[in-house]
Formats: structure tokens, sequence, C-alpha cells
């Protein structure tokens, strides 16, 4: 037998074993924990981005940090920073929450910044001219109108966390990237192979729910321009 | 017990090269995978910018393989194509592929249709067509597909340590399990961003002498 189908063979024979999903820390105990952590990166990237990607676009300040961020944010070797905030002490769960948040506030920030910025001017003048203050013309009328990038926005954050994760699982993290990471330490490449594929099937799914919600969230005004 | 500083002059210089050999791996492993993305994608989305009912779903597909996280990606390539520097150029290129081919599809489609039924009243031929007249003002945006390609790929590089071909991506993970050797993890975490840097400064000088009448014109 070839290498290739032996291995592809140990894939399928470790996924058909029901033990394998339900046993304590199995498929179904490390998918709930990804979700959990992806949960609570996201959660805390957007208490950091939302508000200060308002604020930035409301006033019209920080152009320059935005487009530095968003470049900055590309070159980063997500690997290199996990390894070194466990280097630093920070690790297990906590700091991949962390590391995963960190790389999910650039994508966010930009997104709201360019929401808040890109609302139509004539909007913004008529909520002035009605003597709006300038903290309700942007809860009231520049934020609505950004729902779509927002949406847009939130929905590339939580695939790339859920993709970020399975990277700190070789620092010792934990959720479905600890397949990945096991498998290889222990050269059972059947895993490993079965782990790329859970990986991968997770974040499809999750894109393609938050893609219905991405739809659902989008006024139905701006729907069309968003294509 | 000797101390473990973030960063050390006497790392960089005793493992000079070792610390070289893994950036010249690193940085051939990011041209050639942009390469061959490049000479996929540009041609692809000529072809496909032709038409709405063809760029649709091929840009779908080529997302749908994008969303799926690179450690995930090299994980199912490995066990298929060997361990090793392949699975993870094969891996690349799919992820360059996207980038590469939107910013050609997006730089097509926003030629001025004037400047196209000019040509075509000179009596410019399709081929010619895309080549002199579509090609060159789509150019601005394909090298900034390229140049986001470039800078991505350098940092991804880095996760095919998975299957042992990580490039710079080796010295961290080295670093990572020799005792958690800070100085070797930043070391190869700065050189992977520069490295970055460095190539994306090449493309945008390339990109500056191919195009120079968008300099004209703001002038």
């Amino acid at each position: 037998m070839t290498a290739p189908t032996g291995v592809v063979d140990q894939a399928l024979v470790w996924l058909n074993d029901p033990l394998t999903w339900t046993e304590p820390g199995g498929v179904l105990d490390l998918t709930a924990e990804h979700l959990l952590m992806t949960a609570a990166a996201v959660a805390a990237a957007a208490a950091v981005a939302i508000p200060v990607g308002a604020w930035l676009g409301h006033s019209g300040q920080g152009a320059g940090l935005v487009v530095w961020l968003t470049n900055a944010s590309r070159a980063m070797p997500t690997l290199g920073i996990i390894l070194l905030l466990a280097a630093g002490g920070l690790f297990g769960n906590t700091a991949t929450v962390i590391a995963a948040a960190f790389f999910a506030v650039p994508v966010l920030l930009v997104n709201t910044y360019e929401g808040v910025r890109g609302a139509d001017p004539d909007a913004r003048d008529a909520a002035r001219g009605m003597g709006m203050s300038g903290g309700r013309i942007l809860l009231q009328v520049e934020l609505p109108l950004a729902t779509t990038l927002v949406a847009a926005g939130l929905r590339t954050t939580i695939v790339q966390v859920v993709a970020t994760i399975p990277l700190a699982a070789l620092a010792g993290g934990g959720g479905l990237g600890q397949i990945i990471a096991f498998g290889m330490g222990t050269q059972r490449y059947g895993e490993v192979l079965a782990g790329g594929v859970l990986v991968a099937a997770l974040c499809l799914a999750i894109d393609a729910v938050l893609a219905v919600g991405q739809r659902l969230a989008t006024p139905a005004p701006l729907r069309a321009s968003a294509g | 017990m000797p101390g473990n500083p973030w960063f050390s002059w006497s790392y960089v210089v005793d493992n000079a090269p070792l610390l070289w050999q893994r950036t010249v791996e690193h940085a051939g492993l990011t041209i050639e995978a942009v390469a061959i993305s490049a000479a996929i994608a540009i041609p692809l989305g000529a072809l496909i910018s032709r038409s709405r009912w063809l760029s649709g779903p091929v840009l779908g597909a080529v997302a749908v393989a994008y969303t799926v996280p690179s450690l995930a990606l090299f994980a199912i390539l490995a066990p298929l194509l060997g361990i090793g520097r392949t699975p993870v150029l094969v891996g690349l290129v799919v992820y360059a592929l996207l980038i590469i081919l939107r910013n050609t599809v997006a730089g097509l489609a926003t030629v001025d249709p004037a400047v196209i039924d000019a040509a075509r009243g000179l009596g410019y031929g399709p081929g010619r067509l895309l080549v002199q007249v579509a090609m060159p003002s789509a150019l601005p945006s394909i090298i900034a597909g390229l140049r986001l390609a470039t800078v991505s790929t350098v940092a991804l590089v880095t996760v095919g340590v998975v299957v042992g071909y990580g490039g710079l991506g080796q010295l961290m993970f080295q670093g990572f399990r020799n005792n958690f050797y800070r100085a070797e993890i930043m070391t190869a975490t700065l050189a992977t961003i520069l490295l970055a840097l460095l190539l994306d400064l090449v493309l945008w000088a390339a990109g500056r002498a191919l195009t120079p009448w968008l300099r004209r014109r703001t002038a």
C-alpha cells in the first residue's frame, strides 16, 4: 500500500470512530472550546475596535493610523507573535484569545471607520440641521448607515479568528488545532489530515452561516448597493 | 543561569549563516509562489472579466479555498503531496491566487469604456486591445494585488513549519521548543516583517517604473 492512501485510510478510520467525537477532549469538546475562544476573542476585539473605529470615523481623525494598521496587520507573522507571547509566559487559552483578538482588531476597526466615514454627507448634514448632537448623529445616523460594512467586517473577523486559533495549538493552546499539532508531534499523519479537514469544515460552515447573518443584518434599502 | 533577553546581537552574529539560509528559503518560496500565482491569475482574470457568468463562479470558488485556514490547508496537503516544500508552495499559490485574481478583475472593470471604444475605432483587435489598452490601464490595480499577495505570503510561509518547511518560521518554532529562546523567536519574527517590507518596496518601485504616466498626471 502506498503511503498517501494509507494516510487517507487512517484519517477515515479515525473520523469514523465514535469515540473520536464523544470522548472527553474529543472532537465535540474541542469544537465547543474552539467556538468559546472565538466568541471571547471577537467580543474583546469588538469592544475595542468598534467604538474606536466609530469615533475616528465620526471625528475624521486618524486616517493615517487606519491605513498604517491595515498594512502592518498584513505583514505580521501571526505564528511569530503567538510564540513570542508564549515565550513571554502567556500560555494556553487565555493567551490564544488575546493573540486572536489582537489580530482581529485591525479588520474590524478599519471596516467600522470606513463605514462611518462613508456615511452620506447629506444625511449627516440633515441630521445636524435638525439639531442633533455629535453623539446622536453617530449613533442614530452614521452607525446605522455603516451597518453593511461593520457586518462584513464582523464576518471576516470571526472567520479569521476561527482560522487563527489553530495556530496557537502549536504553542499549546486548545481548540481543534490540537488534533493537527498532536498528530504532527506523534507522526500520525492520518490525524493531521483529519484535523485539517475538521478545521477547514468549521471555517467554511461558519462563513456560510455568517453570510446569511450578514444579509439579515443589512437593512433592506442598503442590500442592493452591497451586491 | 544566563538571562533570556528578548533580543541579542550575539545571537544574530553567531547564527548569521543559518539566519541567511532561512531568509533565502523564505524569500525564494515567496517569490516562486507569487510568480506562479500571477502567471495563473492575470491571464485567468483577463479571461473571466469578459463575462459576468464566468467571473462570479470562478471568484466564488477561489474565495472558498481562501477561507480554509493556512494551517488546515497545509495539514491536508502534506499527507497527499509529502512533507516539505511542495505542500507549502501549493498552499501559498492558492492564497495569492485570490488576491491577484480579484485585483486583476477589478482593474479591468475600471478601464474607461471611452478608451476601449476609441481603440476599437482605431481598428484594434481584441488581443491588441487587451494587451496594449486594457492591461496598462489595469496595471496599477494588478500591482497593488501583487504587493498585497507578496506581503501576506511572507507572513504565511511561517505557518509552513507545521509540515517542516517554514523558512524563518522554522527558527521561530525551534526557538519556542528550545526552552523559549526569546532572541531566536524575536529575530525570526523581525526578519519576517523586514522581508515583507523589503519585497513590498521592490514591487512598489517596479510599479512606479512601469507606470510612468501616473506620475506625469499628478505632477
